[in-house]
């Protein structure tokens, strides 16, 4: 999707003005975060597994090397193909290949955020193809044309009534207004697609370099069905997303869902691992596997290698005050909240996506429930520190920065002006407070400003002790 | 009121930009908990600001430039004290970030870190035993946790243990206490109508326990709490934890207009 995290602040504001995007995260948002808390309190080990997923991850970034060779063996050993790509473009072009090769016309496709970053579905659809999103949520986003707005429940900003509208529009009436009446519609639909599918793509939660397998989880089985019915199932993945061993696997396992949507497990946890054999009841004939770099490698060689550990399970967007405020869509690209605000800027470039790090209050509540503690705040403050070193940083901000620190390293200067601000504001307010203040409506047009005393402390307390 | 020099630790004050500039009575709040704490406390005049306006938009040398101004200003003390966990987190963990490849001032920030101490951890942790609060409050206060402190210096229960033993007040927890309040530094006027999407959130929750009193450790969130609130016109009284801990509480709340004297 055309990136337009430029236009972030324009975005912010119309979403904090929807009604119905407020409604629906005002929703989600206790929802998940409830339920998270809950599992937590109900694993007393929760902590202790955090640590040992961090450390897991960073065992395999050290050697990803190794264990992205070994993944690739046991895929082939298993009959399947690795591919590699360095880019979106790269990526598609080895998808696009595939699915005209083997003459699709259908292709059903499983959630999976590598596609969007990719902008794997128009490429398809240029090429004449139907996709066919079968997870309900991205179900529901494209049938209204629009890219998700999470990373774990893409349809999250919509509202039943919206859901409602939609799927009338698209399957026909009578309209269905009860939430099982809507999943039973969808079902009905999807199922033909599945039969129909020639290729069948999905993400990949884990890749298993000791026994080749792709690992996902859902809670509508919608991925089993696009996996196994379709002849050709391929999976797209980020390189940083293989882990050694299945019981290493099990580790994230027990994070994911509980980090994820507050569940103890999902409901379906599936295990591929190459085509289908002599033996197998169903399967894909030919099984793929799509490696996606796309500005990793340059992640893991540098200051932000911590982000690679990223699950995607979304509970730092959950527990992001700003993402409650605004949604997804304000992000302007593929991955919202606090950890697509570090990967956009990283994989789409630093001044594509200037306010995504500066739209932070840093208050640090992501950091503190991801499930393999990613320092988000100080990854986001690390490319603040970029952009001022790269002059992306508005002139203004950063010429009043110079200013700041000019007189701050001055103490007599910086004391004198404190003092004749304190005299200045206190003049003017009225009852303890300033309504309006020249230069400052950022502050005074949603706040008063409490009003200084007359006097600063130093003064004061200079007054009082005659002392230095 | 003089301190005393020889029986308790040396305490530099560390006096927070908006503290200094807008509510000295957190200082001198401060200043009497300590020495109620057995603390003789001085205030350096070679200080300004800690430096994390620079270090959160990314100017690290114009933070390290503060920073060592800072560590000249207090590494003679015994302890530095400052009533603002977002300030005093920068001194204890921001500091060493910064030097860490600088060899020369890199043991002295670490040494700083070491002593610097947010108020009311100070008091409660380090001088536990020796604290004792004499102080009433009439009324009902709920507690909103500054980020900072909270997350970066572990502030939950001594607040509480604190207010606890002030006569006369009753605490009611609020939903979403640690949420963050929207203010964050700087960010509340670049985004500024995030920022009041967050701390309408705040207000809500806060006007929902029927408190008459918001109190907090950082005057940046309360200053942008107590702006909002006073600008719906909600009757709700806004002080810094130390001024009601100290007994100066008895004064005009943050935003409310001045008292005849106190």
């Amino acid at each position: 999707m055309q990136i337009r995290s430029d236009e972030f602040k324009e975005r912010s504001v119309f979403a904090i003005h929807d009604a119905n995007l407020q409604t629906a995260l005002g929703r989600a948002r206790y929802g998940f975060v409830g339920k998270r808390a809950q599992q937590v309190a109900d694993l007393p080990e929760f902590e202790q597994l955090r640590e040992e997923a961090k450390n897991l991850k960073n065992h395999v970034l050290d050697n990803l090397d190794h264990y992205l060779a070994r993944y690739e063996q046991a895929v082939v050993a298993s009959g399947g193909q690795v591919h590699w790509a360095r880019d979106a473009e790269e990526a598609r072009k080895i998808i696009l290949g595939i699915c005209k090769r083997v003459g699709a016309k259908t292709v059903t496709k499983g959630k999976s955020m590598v596609s969007e970053e990719i902008d794997l579905n128009e490429a398809l659809i240029d090429n004449g193809m139907e996709v066919v999103e079968t997870d309900l949520g991205e179900y529901i986003i494209q049938l209204a044309h629009e890219p998700p707005s999470h990373i774990i429940a893409p349809a999250v900003h919509k509202t039943k009534d919206q859901v409602s509208d939609l799927f009338e529009a698209a399957h026909g009436g009578p309209r269905k207004t009860q939430v099982p009446e809507l999943v039973d519609e969808a079902r009905r639909v999807l199922r033909d697609k599945y039969f129909r599918a020639d290729v069948g793509i999905t993400g990949g939660n884990f890749l298993v370099a000791e026994t080749g397998s792709s690992i996902i989880v859902t809670n509508e089985g919608n991925g089993d069905l696009t996996q196994t019915l379709a002849k050709v199932h391929i999976v797209t993945s980020g390189i940083e997303r293989v882990v050694p061993t299945l019981d290493d696997a099990t580790l994230f396992l027990r994070l994911l869902a509980r980090s994820a949507t507050g569940q103890e497990t999902e409901t379906y946890t599936t295990i591929s691992t190459g085509p289908r054999r002599a033996d197998d009841l169903d399967g894909p004939e030919e099984y793929h596997v799509v490696l996606v770099d796309n500005g990793r490698s340059k992640m893991l060689a540098g200051r932000f290698r911590d982000m690679l550990r990223c699950i995607r399970c979304g509970a730092c967007m959950n527990h992001c005050p700003v993402y409650g405020a605004v949604g997804g869509h304000a992000y302007g690209w593929v991955y919202p909240g606090p950890m697509g605000s570090v990967l956009t800027p990283l994989i789409k470039g630093l001044d594509a996506a200037y306010d995504l790090p500066n739209a932070c209050t840093l208050n640090g509540r992501c950091q503190s429930v991801c499930p393999v503690k990613i320092p988000l705040p100080e990854l986001l403050r690390e490319l603040r520190h970029l952009q001022h070193q790269q002059n992306i940083t508005p002139v203004m901000q950063k010429r009043a920065l110079g200013i700041w620190r000019w007189v701050a390293t001055r103490p007599k200067l910086y004391h004198a002006l404190e003092q004749l601000a304190a005299r200045a504001l206190s003049g003017i307010a009225r009852r303890g407070r300033i309504r309006r203040l020249p230069l400052a409506g950022g502050w005074t047009d949603s706040r008063d400003l409490p009003a200084p005393t007359g006097r600063t402390f130093l003064e004061l307390w200079q007054g009082k002790r005659g002392q230095r | 009121m003089t301190s005393s020099p020889t029986a308790g630790p040396r305490v530099g004050l560390f006096a927070t930009c908006l503290m200094n500039l807008f509510r000295p009575n957190v200082g001198f709040s401060a200043v009497k908990l300590l020495e109620d704490a057995g603390c003789s406390v001085e205030v350096p005049a070679s200080q300004t600001c800690c430096g994390q306006p620079g270090y959160n938009s990314g100017d690290y040398d114009a933070a390290r430039a503060l920073a060592r101004q800072v560590i000249e200003a207090f590494e003679h003390f015994d302890y530095v004290v400052g009533p603002s966990g977002s300030c005093m987190a920068t001194i204890r963990h921001d500091y060493p970030a910064l030097f860490a490849d600088d060899p020369q001032w890199l043991p002295r920030a670490e040494a700083l870190s070491r002593k610097s101490f947010e108020l009311l951890s100070f008091l409660a942790d380090v001088r536990g035993a020796a604290v004792t609060v004499d102080a009433r409050y009439a009324g009902t206060a709920t507690y909103h946790d500054s980020c900072s402190g909270l997350r970066g210096l572990g502030i939950k229960g001594q607040p509480r243990a604190l207010l606890g033993e002030v006569d006369g007040l009753k605490l009611k927890e609020m939903e979403d206490a640690e949420v963050c309040c929207g203010f964050g530094g700087t960010f509340c006027v670049k985004y500024p109508e995030i920022s009041e999407k967050m701390v309408d959130d705040k207000v809500r929750n806060i006007l929902a326990t029927g408190a008459d009193t918001l109190l907090g450790g950082d005057l940046g969130c309360l200053m942008n709490i107590a702006g909002r609130l006073k600008r719906i016109h909600a009757p709700v009284k806004v002080f810094h934890i130390a001024e009601v801990l100290a007994g100066f509480a008895d004064g005009a709340g943050l935003a409310d207009a001045p008292k005849e004297s106190r």
